[in-house]
């Protein structure tokens, strides 16, 4: 396969890009302003709506955008049609034709360069060895899974070998098991070959799984950009704390505290560092498996903590999933499964480490 | 040549140009291309010449400039220039060559200038010119497709070359065949006679008490051809509704044993010449009819004609577009989702209840459809009308008889033909406008599940008779059309016979080889040769502008979609007068040939190919075509390696439906027939005008048993082919194009 250029290196840019459908309508795209780093995998994560597909598609040529500027391997692309961009995509449909074999579709994107038949042949071959598709060759696509049908399509887009692999919600086809396993197959292959891929999927667990950046989408402009373990642990906002993972977002009171700010929530009280300065009405955000839980009479951990009744308790098999009713609202709370055996209805206590909270800036 | 234009190279169309103006004579040859007569004065003499040899020759010097704009492309492809402006140069140079080959086209005629006000400006013209021949023609097409190239090429639409060239070609030929043909037959509507003011001739025209009287009102006598049509129209809309409405509800919710029969006979219409039916009921209701002679004999009424008028057209033209109206509403009723009506059976509604509160207001929009469907077709009926009507006229064969009667009034033809024009495309507007903003059936693609509930017995009962009742008359109908060609004289004589097949039909053995002696083999062969011709170039034309519309996004798609529509509601003697009208003269000087024929038909059924492209493009996922761009295709390798396959069984309908349509058309043809090319449908009319009846309805039988195996040998290709594959595009569909 061709050698990536150096990882990280820009390979797509897009600059103030905007998409609007028809004009004076809200734009599905609005001033979008991103970088793709070469040889990386960055997922497009969002509700549906949030304009995450219009940009992927066009970045593959498929939609023009209205006003901004595409570049693709520091060419822009902005007026450029899918035909001559360098990408190729898988679709959420395969979109395999469905009158050619197998080969035939992976073949079909090499006939118009300027291989020679033996070259189109042996990239052909050693494309099917990658994906394992050699025994499939001279079916056609209703003749294979849904599984292997995917494998084609990665197939057919990888041979081209284009600078950037495009992928739109490429899982949502497959049953909850093989999504699991053709999700690592996908993020196998782009590590092993080193490929620049953006992916769209609107499923924050696929997006965790095996992105090393993800963009987070909403209302057509980019609400957070970073990590997995960034975006899951150090969300910005109250959209992107609730998009991902199971925060509760609690309103708190914020005020001027030694070195930094002191958020009130509740009876309790927080010592945090402020990025921002921001004093009054705020919100946090505290991921379910921080908290922890512990019965009236125990003692205490130290860490800020507040009453509050159990009011349903759910084993979900590794974990239990409690709602713990508080003076604050429902409070959702994962525990360990080996903890003793808590029932409804019991008045617990709940303790905050100061580490878990996230102060949102919004 | 559009894989050349869209490799990014325009030498193709400026070849195809050179080729035709070096190469191709010019003008129009008299005894038509294919004989060759032209190749002994060749390539000299001022007929048969070629552009260049004319103007080396010092002839028609007005044609140096077209010489000069090809020179100039020719240059823009040897010079090194960037993409861009060598785009930029050809879009600007084929765009004068366009206009002004049009210009010169249309200003110099057989006498000179062709406007009076050009021969005091320019004074007077001694040469002339004839048609455009074959040259003119290519030269013409080269230019418009290197305009479209350098349209896209030169990056003022978004474009690629074929999706821009595809464009052009069918606005060109669209335009040049409907829209200019109708636009110059408005003209001659307008036109004065020069002695009495222009607006007094023109309403003296357009209110003629033929069109408009009401007489029939107070008893006295005929009303106008106008208020008939109308009249009739509206009738035969509302009664093949409801009896198309009857026999759907008897297909999906009855389990009577008439279902397949009823679908089979729902096939007839598109195998039979418009007019058989109109034949059939004169052979039952006529003079001598079987019925009327029946009736005479029992109660002494003495045979009348009374069945040539309003009753008599009216009863062939429900026989004959019921069917039509069928194949609409079976879509309508099985498109509604049986869960909705079990929702409401579940809700613990009668079976009463669901159908009125349910069933009916989902079937409305549908019945809105079929009864314009109805009226445009009835409207635009010549065959029935021309055989059965008598003293009735209606428009459509007001115009023919303005024609080709004693009258002759070209002027007073293209009046009529506005008015009905009017009334079809307003009757097509009604509909898109209905259709547009009320549809509840959406297919989704999703399997639905469940059962349809049996009708209310009532409605049950009365759609089943019904449904028997036409089913037993239309069989007799048929039934007579093939016994009457066996019959010495109708109503007379009823000794078998071949006499009728063996007048048509002889053929004898010579040793010279096969001498076609019967008197139908001469148009038989060229109707099939012209429908032959014309199918390929329909389901091409059809299938691209179905592709256009469904797959690719230009500037002024809208009016593009409506422009293709609106031609689709032009009647057939519309397009017929039009065409005489518009063709008999330079530069585009067609009647007569076999060419008008098969240009006729070609724009006649587009329709058909159009629709069908439609229906199955709608079924193919439009992210094959964008997963054929991201891997590297231009449009036109995708149209080519993609689309075209899988629209396979599109192509054979469109091929076979206007094979069919063309076979069994009269309405347009009856105006564009010659001596030497004559066709199997006008001629069955003329034997009819002669009381010939015998040969005319054996000849029918002969056309209905071809166009029948047209269809058989279809559906079993399309059976065959059918494996593995997304659900085609059904026949039905096809069947079921209302087009007048």
């Amino acid at each position: 396969m061709k050698v990536n250029r150096k990882s990280g290196d820009a390979a797509v840019v897009l600059n103030q890009v905007v998409k609007q459908y028809t004009p004076g309508s809200a734009p599905a795209v609005d001033r979008i302003s991103l970088q793709f780093d070469s040889g990386r995998l960055t997922t497009l994560l969002g509700p549906s709506g949030c304009g995450k597909t219009t940009t992927l598609r066009m970045i593959a040529g498929l939609e023009m955008a209205t006003s901004g500027q595409i570049l693709i391997g520091g060419e822009d692309v902005t007026r450029l049609p899918a035909t001559k961009r360098d990408v190729s995509m898988v679709f959420q449909s395969y979109a395999l034709f469905p009158h050619m074999r197998v080969f035939e579709n992976i073949r079909y994107g090499l006939e118009v360069g300027q291989l020679s038949a033996a070259e189109i042949n042996e990239r052909v071959s050693s494309i099917m060895r990658i994906t394992g598709l050699e025994a499939l060759g001279d079916r056609y696509p209703h003749e294979l899974s849904g599984g292997q049908q995917q494998r084609v399509a990665v197939a057919r887009a990888l041979v081209i070998e284009p600078q950037v692999l495009l992928f739109d919600e490429p899982l949502s086809n497959l049953d909850a098991k093989l999504r699991r396993k053709v999700r690592q197959e996908i993020r196998d292959l782009q590590q092993s070959l080193g490929l620049t891929v953006i992916y769209v999927t609107h499923d924050q667990e696929e997006a965790l799984a095996i992105s090393d950046t993800i963009v987070v989408l909403n209302n057509a402009v980019v609400a957070q950009v970073g990590s997995p373990r960034e975006l899951y642990e150090q969300p910005r906002t109250q959209f992107v704390a609730d998009f991902i993972g199971e925060a509760n977002i609690l309103p708190c009171e914020l005020t001027a505290g030694v070195g930094g700010v002191t958020v009130t929530l509740g009876p309790m009280r927080f010592e945090l560092p402020s990025v921002t300065g921001r004093q009054g009405a705020g919100h946090i955000a505290v991921q379910p498996g921080k908290i922890e839980l512990r019965s009236a009479d125990q003692p205490s951990d130290g860490h800020p903590n507040m009453p509050g009744t159990l009011s349903k308790v759910s084993y979900l098999g590794d974990h239990l999933e409690c709602v713990v009713t508080t003076p604050l609202g429902e409070i959702l709370v994962h525990t360990p499964a080996t903890v003793t055996p808590l029932t409804g209805g019991t008045d617990i206590v709940l303790s905050i480490p100061p580490s878990a909270v996230v102060l949102l800036d919004d | 040549m559009f894989r050349q234009l869209s490799a990014s190279s325009v030498a193709g169309p400026i070849f195809l140009g050179l080729f035709a103006i070096a190469l191709l004579p010019w003008y129009m040859l008299q005894d038509g291309f294919f004989s060759f007569a032209w190749l002994s004065g060749y390539p000299f003499e001022a007929e048969s010449a070629p552009l260049l040899s004319l103007i080396f020759q010092g002839q028609k010097v007005w044609l140096v400039p077209l010489a000069a704009i090809f020179c100039g492309l020719l240059l823009t492809v040897l010079i090194p220039l960037r993409e861009r402006q060598r785009g930029e140069w050809v879009f600007w140079l084929s765009t004068a060559g366009l206009v002004y080959a049009l210009v010169q086209g249309f200003a110099i005629g057989i006498q000179g200038w062709s406007f009076g006000a050009l021969n005091a400006s320019f004074g007077e013209l001694t040469d002339r010119q004839f048609g455009m021949g074959y040259g003119a023609v290519f030269a013409l097409l080269a230019l418009l497709l290197s305009m479209a190239w350098g349209l896209s090429v030169s990056g003022r639409v978004q474009q690629d070359p074929f999706v821009t060239g595809s464009l052009a070609l069918i606005i060109g030929v669209v335009g040049l065949f409907i829209f200019m043909p109708v636009g110059q037959m408005l003209l001659l509507a307008f036109k004065g006679d020069g002695e009495t003011a222009i607006w007094l001739t023109v309403l003296d025209r357009l209110f003629d008490a033929k069109i408009w009287r009401l007489q029939c009102l107070s008893g006295a006598g005929q009303c106008g051809a106008a208020w008939n049509s109308l009249g009739l129209a509206v009738a035969v809309g509302f009664l093949t509704t409801l009896l198309g409405l009857a026999f759907a509800l008897v297909l999906t919710r009855t389990r009577t044993p008439l279902r397949p029969l009823l679908r089979s006979l729902s096939l007839l219409p598109v195998i039979t010449p418009p007019f058989v039916i109109g034949l059939s009921v004169i052979l039952l209701f006529g003079m001598s009819g079987l019925v009327t002679q029946m009736v005479a004999g029992w109660i002494g009424v003495e045979p009348s004609r009374w069945i040539y008028g309003f009753s008599g057209v009216l009863l062939a033209q429900l026989l004959a577009f019921t069917p039509i109206s069928f194949m609409v509403l079976i879509g309508v009723v099985e498109g509604i989702s049986p869960s909705m009506e079990e929702a409401s059976q579940t809700l613990r509604a009668t079976p009463w209840r669901t159908f009125k509160t349910v069933t009916w207001p989902l079937l409305r929009p549908g019945l809105a459809n079929a009864f314009l469907i109805g009226f445009i077709e009835s409207m635009a009926d010549f065959g029935n009308p021309l055989v059965l009507g008598g003293n009735f006229n209606v428009l459509s064969t007001e115009i023919f008889f303005a024609i080709v009667g004693s009258q002759n009034d070209m002027a007073r033809a293209a009046m009529l033909a506005l008015v009905l024009l009017l009334f079809t495309i307003g009757a097509f507007m009604l509909q898109s406008i209905w259709l547009g903003k009320k549809r509840y059936i959406t297919v989704n693609g999703k399997g639905d599940s469940g059962v349809h509930p049996d009708l209310p017995w009532a409605i049950k009962g009365v759609v089943v008779s019904v449904a028997l009742l036409w089913t037993v008359f239309t069989i007799v109908v048929y039934a007579l059309i093939v016994y009457g060609s066996f019959v010495e004289l109708w109503g007379r004589d009823w000794t078998f016979t071949l006499k009728h097949y063996i007048s048509g039909f002889k053929v004898l053995w010579t040793p010279d080889g096969v001498l076609w002696q019967g008197s139908a083999w001469s148009s038989l062969g060229t109707t099939l040769t012209i429908s032959l011709i014309a199918a390929p170039l329909t389901a091409a034309i059809g299938l691209l502008t179905a592709w256009l519309l469904t797959r690719q996004n230009f500037v002024g798609k809208q009016a593009f979609e409506f422009g293709t529509l609106l031609s689709f509601a032009i009647p057939g003697t519309v397009i017929g007068v039009s065409y005489i009208v518009a063709f008999n003269v330079p530069p585009f000087e067609l009647t007569g040939t076999a060419a008008i024929l098969v240009i006729c038909f070609v724009f006649r059924n587009m329709p058909v190919g159009v629709r069908s492209g439609i229906a199955s493009l709608s079924q193919i996922d439009k992210s094959l075509d964008e997963a054929s761009m991201t891997l590297r295709a231009t449009s036109s390798r995708t149209f080519l390696r993609v689309t075209l396959p899988l629209i396979k069984p599109a192509i054979l309908s469109a091929l076979v439906y206007s094979f069919v349509r063309s076979m069994t058309a009269i309405s347009a043809v009856i105006f564009l027939v010659s001596a030497q090319h004559n066709m199997a449908t006008s001629y069955i009319i003329g034997r009819v005008e002669n009381n010939e009846y015998g040969i005319a309805v054996a000849y029918s039988v002969v056309l209905i048993f071809i166009m029948l195996a047209a269809i058989l040998s279809f559906q079993l290709m399309t059976r065959g082919r059918n494996i593995g594959r997304r659900g085609m595009a059904s026949t039905d569909s096809t069947l079921a194009s209302g087009v007048p």
